[in-house]
């Protein structure tokens, strides 16, 4: 068994150094039996935000542009309790997959910041195992998304706004992935009307057209990006390319999908939610956690790992708390 | 935000929680509070001096609650055993408040070390005593002495002396008309006094049964430095001594008991119960449990299992479920049920304004009104609950109430310094000595 897990480790080194072939993998987690699905997403040009004729539009996802997107592998499926837990709990960490160490990203797991261990249970009573992770902030997740690159070798961050779009849209031009009709959503996502006020485990609804679970609703999921409600207005040359507002403040930040709470316009592809201050209301402490929003059960993330490896510095501006450099 | 836009936002914000917090004090808590328009007249007179005894995350945010509840609070004081712990707390203070308001704590009114508070107190009309549990009586029987209205952190005691301490000094405290809110924040969350009213209407019958949790990862753990002394270690790594902290069953799991006191509307008459430390049991973990599981029994013949754990990647949930002759209720999500599970009512979903401000609005405005707030007798009790809960935990037997209150079980030292033995210490390896069903004693 452990010779076979090994072999299995060493093939995903060998491929991921010798020519990184774009096709779907599992990535394992050395030390434990969790693996994350990726899914590649080829590179391609998509038009961002919605029509003014679309139903249900708020004026910050508009005027429409044509938007530029470099390759990159995007998680099936929303981060679940089990695998953000090993990220909180860092007892894992002296089993790090050293064979694949240095191939996208070097780092020692060990000059990662851990996230505080909460002093309330953060999944508000609705599930862990198969269930999204919720409540983190961003700063958290971002750090999640350094610590997995730490132990694992390869480089993984959250998406740009840009890039959750696309891979949202996955080649469509509607309001959803499966097109227009909100009734449709029942079949496709977790909403205010069908979640009973919880969150869900996650795939348990149909997938997009390229495969990606829980794109719209469950949990409302992270971007990188600082939210900019006239963001597009200035995006004027053709096609953007891979656009990425890069924060200078740490609210509002950008975040998509909808999620449980939400309703049918708010899970729209084109759709964008705001964080704020409020989401740490009832944090009894002084200062106010970093890691944790107390009052945000809607919300989670995914993340994606882009073709092209950034360099080791560029690396560090996507895993930062603050992106005043 | 322009500055003075934010200023009219948060002043928006404070008279409109101020308007719905004071409703819910009249409907559940202040049946004999004078009016609103009183209560508006005094504010605008007095001055009210507020000092935070006990520096940490919670009780820099109970500070900002109290002046955030009263805009004629002002911080006077401040005391804590360590000087970077009341640095920390002043700066986040003043960072929260943005210069919205001026926070001016004099520098010869900042004291550090164990006989701090006492210093703090005298300079104070309100005192929030939120340092680490074990100093609680004292802290509480001080301020109760010198004629101050508190607020201060649950657990009040870590043993029965302190326990008894507090006891007699919530009496004297509602002797004096002095305003005493516990920070068991259920109690002043809509949600659960929603349920607490569906309980006393009849809906779900007579409580026969419950079940509470606090089962989750566990908290923090702060390593021991080459520098410090076997007490300053203690001191800072607090959660895992008991003359300090109590165990967790105590710390985190009042919060879940106390919910079965209140809806039960009486306390245990005998507790009994299993525990031990299964993976959280290094260097750094003192002295006690990871698990506890306790069966509390009330003198209406209601069970309530009580189960808390700190152990990572288990089974997580804080909540509390009671069974009644008519129905049921689970408290965290709000639903009260009938007995085939069908719901009744959801009270779940509504807005619940921040409990931890709730606490604060109402102190204040109670203090105001000349009201008063008597949560320490309560307080005490569900500290001893939970107390009783460890020690038959501890000792593997079934201790009675009475048992649990006239124990001679003493904790916390009389008078303690930098330089005295704590009451605990390790053997040559690190290791403190553990409690052991069947061999430690409670009689």
């Amino acid at each position: 068994m452990r010779a076979l897990f090994l072999l299995f480790a060493h093939c995903i080194c060998f491929n991921a150094i010798a020519q990184k072939s774009f096709e779907p993998y599992a990535q394992k987690i050395s030390g434990t039996d969790i693996h994350i699905s990726m899914v590649p997403i080829q590179g391609g040009n998509f038009t961002m935000g919605s029509t003014e004729s679309e139903i249900g539009r708020s004026l910050d996802e508009g005027p429409t542009h044509n938007v530029e997107v470099a390759p990159f592998w995007m998680a099936q499926f929303e981060v679940t309790w089990d695998l953000y837990n090993l990220f909180i709990d860092r007892e894992i960490d002296r089993h790090r997959d050293t064979n694949n160490l240095g191939n996208e990203v070097l780092l020692a797991v060990d000059a990662v910041s851990g996230a505080t261990i909460p002093y309330i249970d953060m999944d508000h009573g609705m599930g862990i195992e198969g269930f999204p992770a919720i409540n983190m902030t961003q700063l958290a997740a971002s750090k999640f998304c350094e610590w997995l690159s730490a132990m694992t070798g390869n480089f993984y961050r959250l998406p740009t706004e840009a890039e959750w779009e696309y891979a949202c849209r996955a080649g469509t031009q509607t309001a959803y992935s499966f097109g227009n009709d909100p009734m449709a959503l029942e079949d496709y996502a977790w909403s205010k009307k069908n979640s009973d006020s919880t969150s869900h485990k996650v795939g348990l609804k149909k997938p997009n057209p390229w495969g990606l679970y829980d794109m719209h609703g469950n949990v409302a999921e992270w971007t990188l990006d600082q939210y900019e409600e006239k963001a597009y207005f200035n995006r004027k040359q053709h096609p953007v390319s891979n656009p990425f507002i890069k924060p200078i403040k740490t609210y509002p930040r950008s975040l998509r999908g909808g999620s449980w709470i939400d309703q049918a316009k708010q899970l729209r592809s084109a759709s964008r939610k705001p964080s704020t201050k409020k989401w740490k209301l009832r944090d009894p402490q002084i200062p106010k956690s970093k890691w944790w929003h107390t009052d945000a059960p809607f919300i989670g993330f995914r993340i994606v790992r882009p073709y092209k490896t950034p360099t080791a510095e560029e690396q560090q501006i996507y895993w930062k708390e603050k992106h005043t450099n | 935000m322009s500055q003075n836009h934010k200023k009219k936002e948060i002043k928006k914000l404070n008279r409109r929680s101020f308007v719905k917090t004071t409703g819910l004090a009249t409907g559940a808590l202040m049946a004999s509070s004078t009016s609103m328009n009183a209560m508006g007249y005094v504010a605008g007179n007095k001055k009210l001096k507020l000092a935070l005894v006990g520096c940490g995350g919670r009780g820099t945010g109970a500070a900002v609650q109290a002046l955030t509840a009263d805009p004629d609070v002002e911080l006077v004081a401040m005391a804590d055993a360590f000087q970077d712990r009341l640095d920390q707390s002043l700066t986040g203070i003043i960072e929260h408040f943005e210069g919205e308001r001026k926070i001016d704590v004099k520098e010869k009114n900042r004291f550090v070390g164990f006989d701090a508070y006492s210093k703090a107190i005298d300079l104070a009309d309100v005192v929030i005593l939120t340092t680490p549990p074990g100093f609680r009586p004292q802290h509480f029987e001080y301020a109760i002495s010198q004629d101050k209205h508190v607020f201060m952190e649950k657990p009040v005691a870590t043993d029965p002396a302190g326990v008894r301490k507090v006891l007699k000094n919530a009496k004297i405290a509602k002797e004096k008309k002095l305003n005493v809110v516990v920070g068991l924040q259920r109690r002043y969350e809509k949600k659960y006094l929603a349920l607490h009213k569906q309980i006393q209407e009849g809906t779900i019958g007579k409580i026969i049964s419950g079940q509470v949790y606090w089962n989750s990862a566990g908290v923090w753990v702060r390593a021991r430095q080459p520098q410090q002394t076997e007490m300053e270690y203690q001191m800072r790594n607090w959660y895992y001594f008991n003359w300090l902290c109590g165990d967790h069953i105590l710390e985190q799991h009042i919060h879940n008991i106390d919910v079965a006191n209140w809806f039960i509307g009486e306390y245990p008459a005998s507790a009994q119960g299993m525990g031990g430390r299964q993976t959280r049991n290094g260097l750094d973990h003192g002295e006690i449990f990871d698990h506890h599981f306790v069966e509390f029994t009330y003198p209406s013949g209601a069970v309530v299992a009580s189960q808390c754990r700190h152990q990572k990647g288990c089974f997580r949930r804080v909540d509390e479920a009671f069974q009644g002759t008519k129905g049921a209720i689970l408290a965290r999500k709000g639903l009260v049920t009938d007995l085939e599970g069908e719901t009744l009512l959801n009270v779940g979903k509504e807005h619940d304004p921040n409990p931890y401000q709730v606490e604060h609005d109402l102190l204040f405005a109670s203090i105001r009104n000349k009201g008063v707030i008597a949560d320490a007798e309560n307080g005490a009790k569900a500290t001893l609950t939970a107390i009783m809960g460890r020690m038959a935990t501890y000792s593997g037997q079934t201790i009675t109430w009475e048992q649990a209150l006239n124990s001679d079980l003493s904790l916390v030292p009389e008078n303690p310094t930098w330089e005295s033995k704590p009451p605990t210490i390790p053997d040559e390896n690190g290791k403190y000595p553990i409690p052991m069903p069947g061999v430690t004693k409670f009689s």
